[in-house]
Order: C-alpha cells, then structure tokens, then sequence
C-alpha cells in the first residue's frame, strides 16, 4: 500500500534536481560581472526612493483567509464525493446542511462587500 | 539489490515522462509564437533551422549563457530557492498522471488529492520569488499573482469535487475508466458548467492571457519575475509550461475520456491509447495559444469577481444538480 508512494517520493527529489541542475549551470557558465547599478532594483531607470517592502491592501490578507476556509470545504467534500451514491439521501442532506451554513457565510461576505475591489 | 533493482527502473520511467515532457515545453514556446505570428499575420520566428525549429534550442543556450543577477537587496537564499519551488510541483504532480491504460509512474489511490496539494504548493515560488526580490513591481505581481490563484483554486477544488462525485474514485486512472465508451460518455458533457469553469480557472491559475495581470508586461513589467536573469528566469519558464501542459493533460483525464477514443466502436481511428491523450492535450495547449491571440486582458477587479461571484456560485449550484442527478441514477453517467 504505502509501497505505491516511494516513486512519487523519488519525483519529488528528481524535480528537486531539475531545479536545481539549470541553475548551477547558469551559475558555473554564464559571466558574473556585478556593479552598483546592474545589482539594483528596477524600477524604470529612476532609483529606488523608498524601501520596497511597502504596505499593501488589506484585501490580499482577506482573501487568503476566504481561501482557507473554502479550501478546508472542499477537503471536506472529498470523502463525502467518492461514496455519495453509498450514503445516499441522508449523506446528501447532511452534506448540504454542511455546505448551506458555509453559504450563508458566503453571501454574508458578499453582502458586506468583502469581494469588491475597485 | 532488488531495491536498487526497482529503484533504477522508477527513474528510467520517470525519465521516459519528463524527457518527453521537456521536449514538449520547448516546441510549447515555440508553437506559441509560431502560431501567434500567424494570428497577427507574421511568420514567427523562422532563422533557426527549418521553419525556426531549433529556435527553443538557441534560446536555452542564449539563457544559459546570461549572467545571473542577484539584486544587492534581495534575499539570496529565498532569491535562488524560489524557482525551484515553482518547478518542483509542476513537475511531481506528473508522477500520477495516466498517460494510457496503466501507464502512470505512481499508481496511488488518492491521485487526484495529491495533484490537488501540488498545484497549491505552486504558488509559494512566486511568492516566495516576488518578495525575496525586494523590488516594487516584483512585490506587487506576487501579491496579484497569489490573490488571483488562490482565488482560482477554489472553483478548481469545486470542480474537481464534480469529477470525483461522478467517477466515484480519487484514482485518475479510475476516472478515465468510468468515462469508458463513446464521446458522450466522457464527463464533460453531464459536467459541462463545470468543465468550463474548470477549464477558466485552469487558465487563470497558470497566470497567462487574458488573466495575466501577474506579469502584466505593460504595466508591471514582468511581475513577481521581473529581478530574475538567465536560468533563474528560464526555471520559472519551464515551471509555467509545464503546469500549462499538466492543466490540459488533466483536462484530458477528468473531462475528455483520457486515453478513449472518440470514435468509439469503429476499426482503427476507434482504437484507444496514448495518441488521444497526446491529441487531447495538445488541442487545449492550442487553446491557451488561441486565447492569448485573441482576448484582451481582464482588469484585475474584474478577475476577482469572476473567479468569487461567478464561477463558484456556477460549481455549487451544478454540484447539486449533480447530486441529485447520481441520487436519480440518471443513464449513461450515472447508472
């Protein structure tokens, strides 16, 4: 059983390699001739006037926090997915009460006006 | 001994996918500006070899011989690991995917789970990338390209919710198998709303036109990639390639029958095999070309609320129309 998971793990390590080769190639072939300007940030030609970690909309943090829960949903729906047609009505309507307080959530953000950007 | 045995073979196969595969990428680069050249009325590159075709080769060996810029800002650690944790996933996620009957490299019961968790890791490289590169307009592609694909990835994750209602299985293989027979058997079309909205978000999850505001060339230059150089960058090349072709190969799978011929029943063109999911998958890597030749770009409110008040509204609902349509047993699908 776990048996079938060793040559995905072997995958991942080869990928891993594959990330890793192009770039030491590019490090032991390419020239390295670095200066101020060259190892600067771009900006279009002008210097850089501020730091670049700047602050940013409170929206991206908002809709990582939606993606959480609506990414832990759908995990939940994966089981309940594969055996519907074994747990029948009952399964169906449990499921539903499930999704139906995450929908009302739902409109509750989208009333509010979480998923507006202008 | 036996060990080492297998071992050596699961490379060798794994060696015989992801060749393949990066031949594929490099004539996808190539096929993309070919065919965009002809949409706009060019030729395309054509100086390389006949026809350009060893064009994608001159510019692997034009990358390779670029210097690689480490800003003076910048993060180095996070600055070099971040196009390796863009490409490692796209590249796993193959491990599961069934080419033809039985030939996959990890025959695993929850395939569809693990292609799930490595398309969410991609979007950790461009993060990673778009703040280890301390600049602006890297910051700011990485924060769009971070919103827009996690907000994509929900309707995704609904969509494959649909597939794994009607296959009734996590294995891919076993999807394909219960899509068996002719072409109105296969998925897409009880799962028509959404297929499409499997097939949006797949667009707008690999970050290309017309929801490329990520890189957006004319507005914020290159995106969260814009400090990267030579291999670096052609990492994070190769890395959206390949999820281009894992999203059409998957298309294929959950949607279009996989392996299965849609002449089904008829001598020779009716035969399965590998050559229908290699013609499937190119047909929706033509389409990705198609649609940069063809749309505009969304603005990026205008992706957001595609991706938040369409297409997951459009899977819930389908999802329970689907429910009741297995809880009816409704022929051919779902009998």
């Amino acid at each position: 059983m776990l048996e079938s998971y060793v040559p995905i793990l072997v995958f991942i390590l080869l990928a891993v390699g594959v990330g890793i080769a192009p770039l030491v190639a590019g490090f032991v072939l390419a020239p390295r001739r670095p200066g101020s300007e060259k190892l600067s940030p771009y900006e279009c030609g002008f210097e850089a006037f501020e730091d670049s970690r700047m602050k940013f909309d409170v929206r991206y943090y908002l809709v990582a926090i939606l993606f959480i829960i609506f990414d832990l949903e759908i995990a939940f729906l994966f089981p309940w997915a594969i055996v519907l047609d074994h747990v029948g009505v009952f399964g169906f309507i449990a499921m539903g009460i499930f999704v139906g307080v995450l929908l009302i959530g739902f409109l509750y953000e989208w009333k509010k006006g979480a998923l507006e950007w202008e | 001994m036996g060990v080492l045995i297998d071992l050596a073979w699961t490379i060798g196969k794994i060696l015989v996918l992801v060749i393949p595969l990066f031949i594929a990428v490099a004539y996808m680069t190539y096929a993309e500006r070919k065919v965009i050249g002809w949409i706009q009325l060019r030729r395309g590159p054509n100086r390389v070899g006949y026809y350009g075709l060893l064009q994608p080769f001159a510019d692997a060996a034009k990358l390779l011989m670029k210097e690689i810029v480490l800003p003076a800002n910048a993060n180095r650690f996070l600055f070099v690991i971040a196009p390796m944790m863009s490409i490692m996933p796209a590249l796993a996620a193959w491990a599961v995917i069934p080419v033809s009957g039985g030939w996959v490299i990890a025959e695993i019961n929850a395939g569809l789970l693990y292609v799930l968790a490595m398309a969410s890791l991609g979007v950790y490289g461009i993060i990673v990338a778009g703040w280890a590169s301390n600049s602006k307009y890297a910051l700011l592609g990485a924060l769009r390209a971070g919103a827009q694909v996690v907000s994509y990835e929900i309707a995704m994750g609904f969509a494959l919710v649909g597939v794994l209602m009607a296959a009734g299985s996590l294995n891919l293989g076993d999807i394909v198998r219960a899509q068996e027979g002719p072409i109105w058997n296969w998925f897409w079309l009880p799962l028509l709303p959404i297929f499409l909205v499997y097939w949006i978000s797949g667009v707008a999850e690999t970050n290309r036109l017309p929801f490329d505001v990520a890189e957006g060339e004319s507005e914020i230059v290159a995106g969260f990639h814009v400090e990267y150089s030579g291999m670096a960058f052609a990492v994070f090349f190769l890395a959206e390639y390949a999820n281009m072709i894992l999203i059409s190969g998957l298309a294929t799978i959950m949607f279009m029958g996989g392996w299965y011929s849609p002449f089904h029943g008829i001598p020779v063109i009716g035969a399965d095999g590998l050559h229908w999911f290699l013609i499937k998958t190119a047909f929706f890597l033509f389409c990705y070309i198609w649609f940069r030749g063809t749309f505009p770009r969304f603005r990026y409110d205008q992706i957001m609320r595609l991706g938040w008040k369409v297409l997951i509204p459009v899977t819930v609902v389908w999802l329970v129309v689907e429910s009741g349509m297995i809880l009816a047993t409704v022929p051919p699908w779902f009998d």
